[in-house]
């Protein structure tokens, strides 16, 4: 992996060939009045155009000039970043107004977990989406389609110190996690700028953010606007509250252009899930038109604290490291290596510089400006084998805790999901409630449920129905030099429909992936994994099918999205096949289950059978006997319960196995 | 019929004990099962000395505490019980009249006690080779089909019948043609004549060409069943006659005459009783086609069923000898099969004036 990226960066010295044509022609003298192109990339499309003019004019002349050098530098200036987000939103996941809907509250929530978690602190989120044309016309249905939202997020976290309010919230790419390597939601700093600066571009309305850091201090109201060319907050209101229902937090209000119509079906499963994910937090969601709904924490123990570490040297790629040298402040290589990287000890260094070879004395300064030497470092460092970088920095939400997760998840989802008219795989609760078809109900009623049947370890009975739940979290592996850990869950059963392929979960750094599926690696992982060995069907290069919830975590200090918008993970094979040791395990779980359970269905169906028949078999016995049925009836049940099947086979087959086919019982 | 009440009192004391055993079983803990030969052509073989086909020794447990085998178990107690009263009563009714009697719907379910008159009729089977009682002996008979006349004078159910005065249909041959149903009063036939199809006995019926030929003609419409096997079984061995089988020349034709000579897989427990081992195939035979003429448009193709059938023949012991190997070989090479009324392309009584009296004269039969 590191080599294409080396090639990536030797294009910045080196002057790229096909591109001096294009200048030459640009450094021809000047025609006035030429039209120019419009955009910032004027230096490209000038070239495609030239040719063009050439075939229209006479055969000898060169093709007019535009515009000159000078004209044009005119014209040059800076992009700053809230301008070019204002153009390519759908990089962050703002597309349309619903998925923006999700995007605003999703970046929202992220930080007010990140921040709790780094404070130590129960996280207590509340999430709330207002519509705002309904409130006005009290009564009327909600806006359909697009319309204006207010979405509020508040947490119980730590609080912002006044002074840094208004560059998180006015201010892209400010943050505090970009520049180290820790588990973390958030992982650019751009997030809920980006949200703010959406509301701000279609409604208008600054950021409105409360603020308190602790019961001594006063809460801050800010309203803050971003100056989309200098990237910069502007601060329109500042105002001290005395009051605050709050101690310590932060609550956050945007009003943006939004369809609650088709994005609430997201933002439902986004809570959901994140409930789910964080089983330390409790999570309020508060909806138009519609009940509160509370997600109890399961647990009041914070997950392990994400520790920072160093990068781990063999998954630095070469610019990377030009970068780390140039900013060093060690005399020498050595010194450079052991205190930038984790897991290089004197030894390891030493090892690394041998097999790098230099000539000479060379300062980590060399490096920065010498390729060569940059690259036979890069080399040495990839030949050098260096024990794995630590993982006890990574924080798994862990098995008891997803367990009490699903749980917990469940027994919402089963008792509110939200509205039954949603459709689509997204909505599972409403979804398994419609699917439960009047056969499958028929089917119910035909196989009777033991009714005493022992519970079995794994089972829990959720809302009058069975799960079974199954965990696995695997010790922590590396991709590429970072750390990554994996964990599945599945909860199976209950009444979620057996014909239709399987729910899967996709988390990464417990942040639920809701959209491309297909691309994700999560699903690679599960599709390639053989269910049938587990007692699901699965059709060719699909998911399997079943009544199931797959939960997959995938916690690293630096989850490789697939793209910005951090929709899918990357395909590692590190990680998929992690992924799919984790899956196989949980898989051998279930089948037990699976086992088990057809086993006392098996028993249940049979006894049945039995007991229909031994009323027949009583009544013709005793008309032919002359007895009275009803004591043969008793007889024929005592041996029903008495001896099972499994008994009587194992004893038929030992008689079989004698050669001795049952002469007692003819001579009794 | 004091003899008969002897049999019934035996029959009776046979169902009473298999219930009796099973109901030990069931006391001392065990799972009951009834023990019945097995019928099926695993279990069949033929016995080259006897010529007929015998049932083995082979016997399978119908357990109740088995899932399989629970449903028929408690049916054929159902059917034990109906037919020990039919006994007792000394009343004889039908096995479809058994399957609506034994049939009911169980406690509060949708299931009946049996959904066909297919379940219940293997099941008295099973219960006549498991007590070793004839049908006959549980009070049970099949549909009646069959009809015969000739130069004979019986006794049915003490009515004395002339079969020379038959009128056009004939006396139905009725299921139980037991000694004590039926008794052969006097006779002038020298043989017996059974025909597979009613049609073509009726051509027989109508030339009066059994009282020319003075022969019994028989039909038992298709495969005959047991009564009429029974029937001609008892004229060859108590009046002495022989036997002459007509049927189709085709597969199933064949099967209907080897089971009158050797008795059939499913019956195989009564073919003592059954079976003619003596029985001579007059015909159709495959080379009649050549000899009497036959033009080729009165042929039928034969369909695969028809051929993989004719070559499973080749391999039943019975049909082991040469000129039965070439009759089933030629059939197979020729492709084609061909029914009994093709030979009225010849005439309408061709088969009564010319083709059977030849055929009898050249003494033109397989054995």
């Amino acid at each position: 992996m590191a080599r294409p990226a080396a090639r990536q960066l030797e294009l910045v010295p080196a002057e790229p060939p096909g591109r001096k044509p294009a200048r030459l022609e640009v450094a021809r003298p000047p025609r006035a009045g030429a039209p120019a192109p419009a955009g910032a990339g004027a230096g490209g499309a000038a070239a495609p155009a030239a040719p063009e003019r050439a075939a229209a004019a006479p055969a000898p002349h060169a093709p007019r000039r535009r515009a000159t050098a000078e004209q044009m530098a005119q014209r040059q200036r800076e992009i700053s970043i809230s301008e070019f987000f204002t153009k390519n939103r759908h990089l962050l996941g703002f597309d349309n107004p619903s998925k923006a809907l999700l995007t605003t509250i999703k970046e929202a929530v992220d930080n007010s977990l990140d921040a709790c978690e780094e404070a130590g602190i129960l996280p207590e989120i509340t999430v709330e989406v207002r519509d705002l044309a309904w409130e006005k016309s009290q009564g009327n249905d909600l806006t359909k389609g697009e319309g204006r939202f207010v979405v509020v997020v508040e947490d119980n976290g730590p609080g912002i110190v006044k002074a840094q309010v208004p560059k998180i919230f006015g201010k892209l790419l400010y943050g505090s996690k970009f520049h180290r390597l820790k588990q973390s939601r958030g992982q650019q700093g751009i997030g809920i700028s980006a949200a703010a600066m959406y509301g701000q571009l279609t409604t208008g309305q600054p950021i409105r953010v409360v603020s308190r850091t602790g019961k001594a201090r006063p809460a801050h109201l800010f309203e803050i606007q971003i100056d989309t060319r200098k990237n910069d907050p502007v601060v329109t209101r500042d105002d001290e509250q005395r009051e605050w229902h709050q101690e310590h937090g932060t609550r956050v209000e945007l009003e943006i252009v939004a369809n609650w119509q088709q994005g609430q079906k997201f933002v439902n499963r986004y809570v959901e899930h994140t409930a789910l994910a964080n089983p330390h937090a409790t999570v309020h969601y508060l909806r138009p038109k519609q009940e509160r709904l509370t997600f109890p924490r399961a647990t009041d123990e914070l997950p392990k604290e994400a520790l920072e570490i160093k990068p781990h040297p063999h998954g630095v790629e070469l610019g990377a490291l030009m970068l780390m040298a140039a900013e060093s402040r060690s005399h020498d290589v050595k010194g450079f290596l052991g205190s930038a990287f984790s897991r290089v000890s004197p030894a390891v260094a030493d090892e690394i510089l041998k097999a790098a070879a230099f000539k000479g004395r060379v300062r980590p300064r060399d490096l920065a400006e010498d390729r060569h030497l940059a690259e036979s470092l890069h080399r040495a460092i990839q030949a050098t084998k260096i024990m794995a970088p630590p993982t006890n920095c990574l924080s798994p939400i862990g098995d008891a805790l997803m367990k009490k997760g699903l749980v917990s998840f469940l027994q919402v989802i089963e008792s509110e999901g939200p509205e039954a008219e949603e459709e689509g795989q997204l909505d599972l609760d409403s979804a398994g409630k419609k699917r439960k078809s009047a056969k499958e109900r028929r089917a119910e009623a035909a196989a009777p449920e033991v009714p005493d049947a022992p519970p079995e370890e794994g089972v829990e009975k959720i809302k009058g129905h069975n799960y079974f739940i199954a965990t696995v979290t695997r010790p922590p592996r590396v991709y590429r030099g970072n750390p990554f850990q994996v964990e599945v869950g599945l909860a199976y059963g209950g009444s979620w429909p057996a014909d239709k392929p399987i729910e899967l979960f996709r988390f990464a750094n417990r942040v639920p992936l809701l959209f491309q599926r297909g691309a994700c690696g999560v699903t690679e992982a599960v599709v390639k994994t053989d269910w049938r060995n587990y007692l699901l069907s699965q059709p060719r290069g699909s998911l399997p099918v079943g009544p199931m919830a797959l939960l997959v975590h995938v916690a690293s200090v630096w989850v490789p999205f697939t793209s910005e918008s951090k929709e899918a993970v990357a395909h590692y094979p590190e990680i998929i096949r992690e992924i799919q040791l984790a899956a196989q395990e949980c898989g051998r779980k279930l089948a037990t289950h699976i086992r088990k359970r057809q086993h006392a269905d098996y028993q249940a169906q049979r006894r049945s059978i039995f007991e229909l028949y031994i009323e027949e078999v009583a009544q013709a016995l005793g008309k032919i006997t002359g007895k009275s049925p009803a004591p043969i009836k008793r007889e024929f049940l005592r041996v029903a319960e008495q001896v099972t099947e499994a008994e009587l086979e194992e004893k038929e087959a030992a008689e079989k196995a004698s050669g001795n086919p049952r002469r007692r019982d003819e001579d009794e | 019929m004091a003899r008969m009440d002897v049999v019934s009192k035996q029959t009776a004391q046979k169902i009473e004990r298999l219930a009796e055993q099973v109901m030990r079983a069931v006391k001392g803990g065990k799972n009951p099962f009834v023990e019945i030969p097995v019928r099926s052509l695993a279990n069949v073989r033929f016995d080259p000395r006897k010529r007929i086909v015998q049932l083995g020794g082979q016997r399978q447990k119908r357990y109740f505490f088995n899932v399989a085998m629970a449903k028929k178990f408690m049916q054929t107690f159902l059917v034990s019980d109906a037919c020990k009263e039919l006994v007792e009563s000394g009343k004889t009714t039908s096995i479809r009249d058994l399957y609506y009697i034994t049939k009911h719907t169980i406690g509060e379910t949708r299931q009946n006690t049996f959904e066909e008159q297919d379940e219940s009729d293997p099941i008295i089977e099973d219960l006549e080779v498991a007590l070793d009682a004839l049908r006959e002996e549980l009070h049970l008979f099949a549909s009646r089909k069959g009809s015969m006349v000739g130069p004979i004078t019986i006794r049915d159910s003490g009515d004395t019948i002339d079969l020379r005065r038959m009128g056009s249909g004939g006396w139905a041959v009725p299921s139980i043609v037991e000694e004590n149903v039926i008794e052969f009063v006097r006779h002038e036939a020298r043989y017996v004549l059974l025909i597979e199809k009613d049609a073509v006995w009726t051509r027989f019926n109508e030339d009066k060409f059994w009282k020319r030929e003075r022969c019994v003609i028989l039909q038992g419409g298709g495969q005959p069943p047991r009564g009429v096997r029974r029937l001609v079984q008892r004229l060859h061995a108590e009046l002495k006659l022989p036997v002459y089988v007509l049927v189709d020349n085709d597969p199933w034709g064949f099967y209907i005459y080897s089971v009158m000579k050797q008795g059939s897989i499913n019956l195989a427990y009564e073919s003592m009783r059954m079976a003619v081992p003596d029985a001579r195939f007059v015909g159709l035979s495959s080379f009649d086609k050549d000899k009497f003429r036959l033009p080729a448009n009165v042929a039928i193709k034969m369909d695969d069923g028809d051929v993989s059938r004719a070559k499973q023949m080749l391999g039943y012991p019975w049909f082991k000898e040469a000129r039965w190997q070439r009759e089933i070989q030629e059939m197979v090479r020729s492709g084609v099969k061909f029914e009994l009324e093709a030979l009225s392309r010849r005439g309408i009584s061709f088969i009564t004036e010319e083709y059977l009296p030849r055929k009898l004269k050249e003494k033109d039969w397989l054995e």
